[in-house]
């Protein structure tokens, strides 16, 4: 059995401890939020909260998080910046298809976590593992600066 | 803090399937942040498409697929507007896939506006209608001395009574006569032309399941069905139960293939292809246990099916005539008499799809046949086709659309919803149906490639008078593939006097399909880039040189009818041109050394579309888009406009990406199959896009492809008056810019 604190809340799951954090997430614990994308750490669709970084969770044996908490985008809102983030995404109307948003989001909420007024540089070099097929990049980079409070006017670029 | 949130969010949770979202209007024309509620109660429905509550709740169905164009939320928009309802109260539910009460269901070809633009503002009419005839019986006075305002009808003396509490008489009412129902003026209009977000907004920041692959049904039970990498080769052999001896694996079986039906089209999908299938109660270990499987496949077939091979035939094609496709005018004679002649070769390669969340379906037999929860851009072809293939009535089949993580004309194929299917049935249980991301690639229905040898005659005057094309597509079964029709849509024959189209094709054995604006993707960079060579050829500005062509039809600005159906008015297209030069400061600014302008129109899906991108390249070649300009003209009102920037900018976005895809293929199989080969835009390399809608008095047209096919040729134009250098061949990569700067150094 492994145990896993998700969302806040102690799991225990009967997987081989290679199964990746996503598969567990997914299909064993049955949040479906973390979407699938490559499998192999190259999209960001995966991406979810371990100890408090971003990790790619379909390239994440489960045997490796140990007693390290794990949030996923069903637990952004109790995070500082979540709500923040979530608001940005809404009122900018972010999410075209929307499959990758949850990855996109949990990355950003690392970084405003790490770097709460970040440059466009460190925008760019927190997201650049979080594909978007539809390509609203200008629209998540507009959503991060209002979720970090440094542009209200929802600039896209 | 954190327990009362994540308590309020474990409240969410409990009910997430049900959530719906309302949206509001700030008045800075952003789109507000959508207000997390429950569904409303189910309604009394006034026709098929509009159900209203007691309490005023306002329940409407979005008949076609969401694969991220907007469908779900612009179709409600446009009955809520004609309804006359608040915006806030309306609650946005999938229809049914039912073509005898929703019409035509499908995510395609642009074409939810043109198509729906009228129909679902007299739904909205015709409900109101109704319910402004229930309030006459009631207070015993004309319908038409009654108006509507935001849920309410209202009487003379302004008294105002809520459409909750005159629904269930409504209801009772016969239908209105279509030709009864006024439509409103665009000046009264409250929901239309105001910023909306989309509807499951609220569900995707949370994560609620929403996507086929999210698909939960009692007892579910998780596939892979692994397929030969050549499409279609049968199974040789395969160690099944080394397979089933994996953990959390339950059954292994093959299937064999149906062959697609012979002829018409039942569906899109070819039939099955033969596979095996592994089934049990975890995906990732049902995918781990292909490996023990070790199929063989018969598949020597694919051996002469490389994308070397195409190449050279395509080559040796070129050099001979192809079949006459279509003809004005009398390119030879025209020919000679040219002052210039120009010549040259362009070639664009077979591209994937990619939609994010790979191909996935969950099936489950019941007594009657089978229920299917899709993400599919065509629902009731994949009902035809599933009820077709497994030798079922259609009314067997019961398809439940499910949102699609992209669809980009991938998912108008059904080929893994005939996979669920067979798999469900085989198990004679519920199962959802996986792909890998490698399946994902290496079954593709790829945008085929194409090759074009061009010439053309130039005037002394720098007038184009003679266009000769000769392209090479691919036959599959000795019939033209899906994607790979070579006519052009407008320009430039619209604009040449003289103009021949040649064909010639080559036989392949490669699943081919559409992808985002299909045919123009390729077709506009083949042509406005080469538009772009004979300006250079005749010494003038691409833009004044385009211009300058377009302006000289204004005599007679609209063309017939062309294969798309839709006629090309030469004049919409000209003033986009004018205005994006405008916007894109074209042939003012000094730029740095290696910093190039380019500029291209296409006319497709309805749209009239100039670009400008502005494009840095390095001294070793790699290139960036700096920046692009975009002017559209797609009629009288941008129905949505956060909707409409949206896919303006991602389908420009997508131009740029698919600038540096390819996919290979050698012995008939995909060599690239994820992302680790296939490169996809990322953040870093997005450029700011800059749209404008030029609105003129035309119908509403669609906006998921039409701003595509532009931005490509522009790109290679930049590059060309950054550098002088003149690619021809997709990808463009950094060596083909080095090795067109070094051609035209000799």
């Amino acid at each position: 059995m492994v145990k896993l604190l998700v969302n806040g809340t102690l799991r225990e799951v009967d997987v081989p401890g290679e199964m990746p954090l996503l598969w567990v997430l997914r299909d064993e614990i049955g949040l479906k939020g973390t979407k699938f994308g490559c499998g192999i750490a190259q999209c960001g669709a995966c991406t979810v909260h371990v100890g408090g970084q971003p990790v790619r969770s379909c390239s994440t044996p489960v045997s490796s998080v140990g007693d390290k908490p794990v949030v996923t985008i069903e637990g952004l809102s109790a995070l500082e910046p979540g709500s923040a983030i979530q608001e940005a995404w809404a009122k900018l109307d972010v999410a075209q298809c929307g499959y990758c948003q949850a990855g996109q989001m949990m990355s950003a909420a690392g970084l405003l976590a790490a770097t709460p007024k970040p440059s466009d540089a460190e925008i760019l070099a927190a997201m650049d593992g979080n594909l978007c097929r539809c390509a609203t990049y200008p629209r998540i980079r507009a959503a991060i600066r209002l979720a970090a409070g440094l542009d209200s006017d929802g600039r896209e670029g | 803090m954190q327990t009362r949130r994540q308590m309020l969010f474990t409240v969410g949770l409990s009910a997430a399937g049900a959530l719906l979202v309302g949206c509001n209007l700030l008045n800075d024309g952003k789109p507000a942040a959508p207000v997390r509620r429950k569904a409303p109660p189910a309604g009394t429905p006034l026709g098929d498409f509009v159900a209203i509550g007691r309490d005023g709740s306002v329940r409407l169905f979005a008949k076609n697929p969401e694969i991220g164009q907007g469908s779900k939320t612009l179709l409600p928009m446009l009955i809520a507007e004609e309804l006359d309802v608040a915006w806030d109260a309306v609650f946005v539910e999938f229809a049914a896939v039912d073509a005898k009460r929703f019409g035509p269901q499908f995510a395609g070809g642009s074409m939810m506006t043109p198509m729906n633009w009228e129909p679902m503002r007299q739904v909205g009419a015709a409900a109101r209608a109704l319910l402004v005839s229930a309030a006459a019986g009631r207070l015993k006075v004309e319908p038409s001395t009654l108006r509507t305002e935001a849920g309410h009808v209202i009487d003379a003396s302004g008294k105002k009574i809520p459409y909750g509490e005159l629904v269930a008489e409504a209801a009772k009412l016969p239908p209105p006569d279509v030709k009864s129902l006024t439509l409103k003026p665009k000046s009264a209009y409250r929901i239309l032309g105001k910023p909306k977000a989309g509807v499951d907004t609220d569900a995707i920041v949370h994560g609620d399941p929403l996507f086929g692959i999210d698909t939960e049904v009692e007892g579910l039970r998780y596939a892979v069905y692994v397929k030969a990498p050549v499409y279609g080769a049968p199974l040789v052999s395969a160690d099944l139960a080394a397979a089933k001896a994996m953990p959390g694996v339950e059954e292994v079986f093959a299937l064999e293939g149906v062959a697609p039906p012979k002829d018409g089209q039942i569906g899109l999908a070819p039939g099955l292809a033969p596979g095996v299938a592994i089934v049990g109660r975890n995906w990732w270990q049902v995918n781990r246990a292909r490996e023990a499987l070790n199929a063989k496949w018969a598949d020597g077939f694919g051996a002469q099916h490389d994308t070397g091979i195409y190449a050279a035939r395509a080559a040796e094609l070129l050099k001979g005539r192809g079949k006459p496709h279509e003809r004005i005018g009398n390119v030879d004679a025209a020919l000679g008499q040219a002052a210039r002649t120009v010549v040259a070769v362009y070639d664009a390669p077979f591209i994937p799809h990619l939609t994010l969340e790979p191909q996935n379906c969950t099936a489950r037999p019941t007594a009657k046949g089978l229920e299917i929860w899709a993400p599919t851009q065509f629902p009731q072809d994949g009902q035809a086709v599933v009820a077709q293939t497994l030798g079922l009535k259609p009314d067997q089949v019961t398809v439940h659309m499910r949102r699609c993580g992209g669809g980009f004309g991938r998912r108008i194929m059904n080929d893994y919803m005939v996979e669920a299917a067979a798999i469900a049935r085989h198990v004679k249980g519920p199962v959802k149906l996986l792909w890998s991301r490698e399946d994902d690639v290496a079954f593709d229905y790829f945008r085929p490639g194409n090759t074009h040898r061009l010439r053309a005659g130039i005037d002394a005057d720098g007038k184009v008078i003679a266009y000769d094309v000769h392209g090479v597509s691919y036959s599959r079964g000795g019939k033209l593939v899906d994607g790979g029709e070579l006519f052009l849509n407008a320009q430039p024959p619209f604009l040449v006097p003289n103009y021949r189209l040649e064909k010639s094709l080559i036989e392949t054995i490669v699943p081919t399909g559409w992808v985002r604006a299909p045919i123009s993707n390729t077709l506009s960079f083949v042509h406005e880039c080469f538009w772009d060579e004979l300006a250079a050829a005749a010494g003038k500005d691409p833009l004044a040189f385009r211009l300058e062509h377009m302006k000289a039809r204004f005599d007679s600005p609209v063309s017939k009818p062309g294969p798309e159906g839709a006629p090309f008015d030469v004049r919409r297209m000209a003033a986009v041109l004018e205005l994006v030069g405008k916007r894109s400061g074209w042939g003012a600014a000094k730029r740095p050394a290696g910093t190039g302008m380019g500029i291209a129109t296409y006319f497709s899906h309805l749209g009239y579309f100039a670009e400008v991108a502005q494009v840095k390249v390095a001294a070793d070649g790699a290139w960036r888009v700096e920046k692009v300009w975009v002017v559209g003209d797609c009629g009288s009102i941008i129905l949505n406009p956060s909707g409409a920037n949206a896919q303006v900018q991602g389908a420009v976005l997508d131009g740029i990406s698919q600038l540096r895809q390819e996919i290979r293929f050698e012995k008939g199989r995909a060599v690239q199959t994820n992302f680790d080969a296939v490169p996809m835009l990322r953040h870093s390399a997005a450029p700011e896009v800059d749209v404008h809608f030029h609105l003129t008095d035309h119908p509403p047209t669609g906006l998921g492809e039409p701003a595509l096919p532009p931005i490509i040729p522009a790109v290679v134009n930049a590059v060309y008056d950054a550098t002088g250098a003149r690619v021809r061949t997709l990808p463009l990569t950094a060596e083909r810019i080095q090795a067109a700067r070094t051609t035209r150094a000799a």
